[in-house]
């Protein structure tokens, strides 16, 4: 990192000591896993550039907005609708905790046994290591899974949380509390903010967000081609900075990129040879540094070429209807459009399993990597599920469960490649 | 033709040589460092055939210590090694039951040996190899005595799948006087009945063949059979099968290889 931010960390209350360890552990692990790739497209710099500058520009257009008076919103699920948070005049951001960090610190207030990005965003708060999290005026939780749902009591200890109650089917009923929540979600912004949420800010939040899914969903759609023209750890990193990055200057650099893998395309450059493995992973979220699965994947000669993920197409998939004529109908479709995500808190949840089947079809694949951190039980036991459909479909499948340590990567590699094996003998 | 395969286990370091005709193999304790037993090994069975390095046509490596070895010409997964290996020792098999030092595994196989889906345990160490020696070590005993020391005996019920709890759990049942032998019977039962639960889920085969190094623990072998309810076959030298299996598919890629040289010709 080029400037000094240590004085603007400091000031953030950060534990310098375990935030400099933090931070010489991303730039390693981020040379070994991206640096050493062939063929990356060049526009890939500026979220190269990005990653260097994790904890310093960001940070600091942050720190900015907050002076002038504007609030700063973290999240840690995708069923935040960030455009309300937009119009009422804040910055969203995606918390990732994505490494194992504070873990002592996190054991103290919750079980051994749970979740490592729940135990990952305890011992973040916990740790102070985290400048985003530290940003952050509030943060805004939700009642998908039961141990997040629980662990926000005890962060509401640390900084307020504003709950939000997401439903756990998708009936009528379910709707129109979804609807309620989303309303008073308005007015929590409203309030907190002390900005008032007009339907033009929000029809320009909407429109915004909606460029940002709109130019991830173009990238998806170009990784169909064969060979494809980036990889699946690039794709994944874009999808990660996408949920903290500036949405406008993020949008445009995306458009760039795409350009970049358009004359690729029609050029028929690829990242792999075209006969390399395609593989879809599929799962729980995989959070800025956790790169450990699609890394192994990738170094094994396969190449990924989507994730069925909340840090992936469950993200973009769907844009936000932008015809509502007034900030009834507004909310109404924002409602509408975060309810279409399908995780696995959900039941049932026959609408993940049809989409990789149709997924697997349209992007070639050769197998399915199912991903999923331990201790997860809505992704673990729906696994169960993706089996069952997958195995119906001849889809071959692999199931992955792992946390955010080390030790087994030389077991996970061995079964990742005796899975290509398997699917390259299938193929010849 | 000449072929070696060679299978850097945890615990045991093998390798086959393979000539149009026969094959011969030899082990050797992995100790700590896979490569240099890798190497060693390679060395030590070409030295007994009167062989040089320059006389085989193909070194296959596979295990968890595969990747350490440079002078291999490919590194194969176990899971696929252990399917050609099993194949070819015993006729018909459709289904690999592999339960080695720190992993175990089960595979599903075609026709040719060629593998249709696999399961295997995660990084917790019930129903491997690892399981067996730990408990080994607390009741004061070898491995190879575990299956004579509980022959005949009645099991008892061990609960915890995790290592370090049922190893807590053994010290008590001993406090409590409960015999060895029959603590030793649970033991081999823990580990066949979380293999089999795998193989449950995987989807039975009609021909099982039993690989690795505690396929020799008949044992294990036997509940394995009670808990899936059918014939289990031991393969002959089952520690080996890795090995040859890598040996056999050096053989395939060595015959790919002269194909596509003579199509170019
Ligand atoms: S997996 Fe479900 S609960 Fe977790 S971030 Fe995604 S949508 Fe939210
Ligand atoms: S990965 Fe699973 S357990 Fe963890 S927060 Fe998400 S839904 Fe909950």
């Amino acid at each position: 990192m080029s400037n000094d931010y240590r004085p603007m960390w400091e000031s953030l209350g950060l534990d310098l000591e375990s935030h400099d360890q933090l931070l010489k552990a991303i730039p390693q692990a981020f040379g070994g896993v991206y640096m050493q790739q062939k063929n990356r497209p060049a526009e890939m710099e500026y979220f190269d550039f990005v990653v260097s500058e994790i904890h310093g520009l960001r940070i600091q257009e942050l720190q900015e907005h907050k002076s002038r008076g504007g609030k700063v919103v973290g999240a840690f699920c995708i069923f935040v609708p960030e455009e309300i948070v937009r119009a009422a005049g804040g910055i969203c951001v995606g918390l990732c905790s994505g490494a194992e960090i504070g873990t002592a610190q996190a054991e103290k207030v919750l079980p051994r046994n749970i979740c490592p990005l729940i135990k990952s965003f305890m011992g973040f708060k916990l740790g102070h290591v985290c400048p985003y999290f530290e940003s952050c005026d509030m943060v805004v939780g939700e009642t998908t899974c039961d141990g997040k749902k629980k662990a926000f009591e005890i962060l509401n200890d640390y900084i307020p949380v504003h709950m939000m109650e997401t439903p756990q089917m998708k009936r009528e009923k379910d709707k129109v509390l979804w609807r309620s929540e989303v309303r008073d979600f308005v007015t929590e912004m409203q309030q907190f903010t002390g900005n008032q949420v007009t339907y033009d800010s929000l029809q320009r939040a909407i429109i915004d967000v909606n460029g940002k899914r709109k130019v991830l969903a173009r990238l998806a759609e170009l990784r169909k081609n064969i060979p494809a023209p980036i990889s699946g750890k690039d794709s994944l990193l874009i999808e990660q900075i996408a949920m903290y990055d500036d949405v406008d200057r993020f949008t445009e650099q995306t458009t760039k990129l795409c350009d970049e893998l358009e004359k690729r395309t029609r050029a028929g450059l690829g990242v792999q040879e075209p006969g390399a493995l395609r593989i879809i992973v599929s799962g729980t979220p995989m959070a800025v540094p956790n790169w450990k699965v699609p890394h192994i994947i990738e170094s094994s000669g396969a190449v990924i070429v989507a994730e069925e993920l909340c840090t992936g197409l469950r993200y973009f998939e769907n844009t936000v209807d932008e015809d509502g004529s007034d900030l009834e109908q507004q909310v109404d479709a924002l409602a509408k459009r975060y309810l279409d995500i399908d995780c696995a808190c959900f039941t049932p949840n026959d609408a993940r399993t049809d989409k990789l089947v149709k997924l697997a079809e349209e992007y070639q694949a050769d197998g399915i990597i199912h991903c999923s951190l331990a201790f997860c039980d809505p992704y673990l036991v729906e696994a169960n599920r993706v089996e069952k459909v997958l195995k119906e479909h001849n889809i071959p499948l692999l199931r992955i469960e792992t946390d955010y340590g080390q030790e087994d990567s030389g077991q996970l590699k061995t079964r990742v490649e005796a899975f290509f094996e398997m699917l390259a003998a299938k193929k010849a | 033709m000449i072929t070696v395969g060679i299978d850097v286990g945890s615990i045991t370091t093998k390798a086959v040589l393979l000539t149009d005709t026969t094959w011969q193999s030899l082990l050797l304790p992995t100790g700590c460092s896979p490569r240099e037993s890798g190497k060693s090994v390679f060395e030590q069975i070409l030295n007994r055939a009167g062989l040089s390095p320059a006389d085989v046509n193909y070194v296959v490596g596979t295990g968890y210590g595969r990747i350490s070895l440079p002078f291999i010409d490919k590194a194969i997964t176990e899971i696929t090694c252990h399917a050609r290996g099993a194949h070819h020792l015993v006729n018909g098999t459709d289904m690999v039951v592999d339960i080695g030092g720190q992993d175990s595994k089960v595979i599903l196989i075609d026709e040719q040996g060629s593998v249709m889906n696999f399961a295997m345990n995660d990084k917790c160490a019930a129903g491997t190899g690892r399981f067996l020696q730990v408990m080994a070590a607390v009741l004061g005993a070898d491995v190879s005595e575990l299956a004579d020391l509980a022959r005949g005996a009645e099991s008892v019920q061990i609960s915890s799948m995790c290592t370090v709890f049922a190893e807590s759990e053994v010290v008590s049942l001993l406090a409590q006087g409960v015999p060895k032998e029959r603590i030793i019977a649970g033991i081999h039962r823990s580990v066949a009945s979380r293999v089999a639960s795998m193989a449950e889920r995987l989807g039975r085969g009609e021909r099982l063949t039993f690989t690795g190094g505690v396929a020799r623990n008949d044992g294990v072998r036997e509940f394995l059979s009670r808990e899936l309810g059918q014939e289990i076959t031991v393969a002959p030298e089952p520690q080996l099968a890795g090995a040859l299996g890598a040996a056999l598919l050096a053989r395939d890629r060595c015959k790919q290889t002269l194909v596509t040289l003579d199509e170019i010709h």
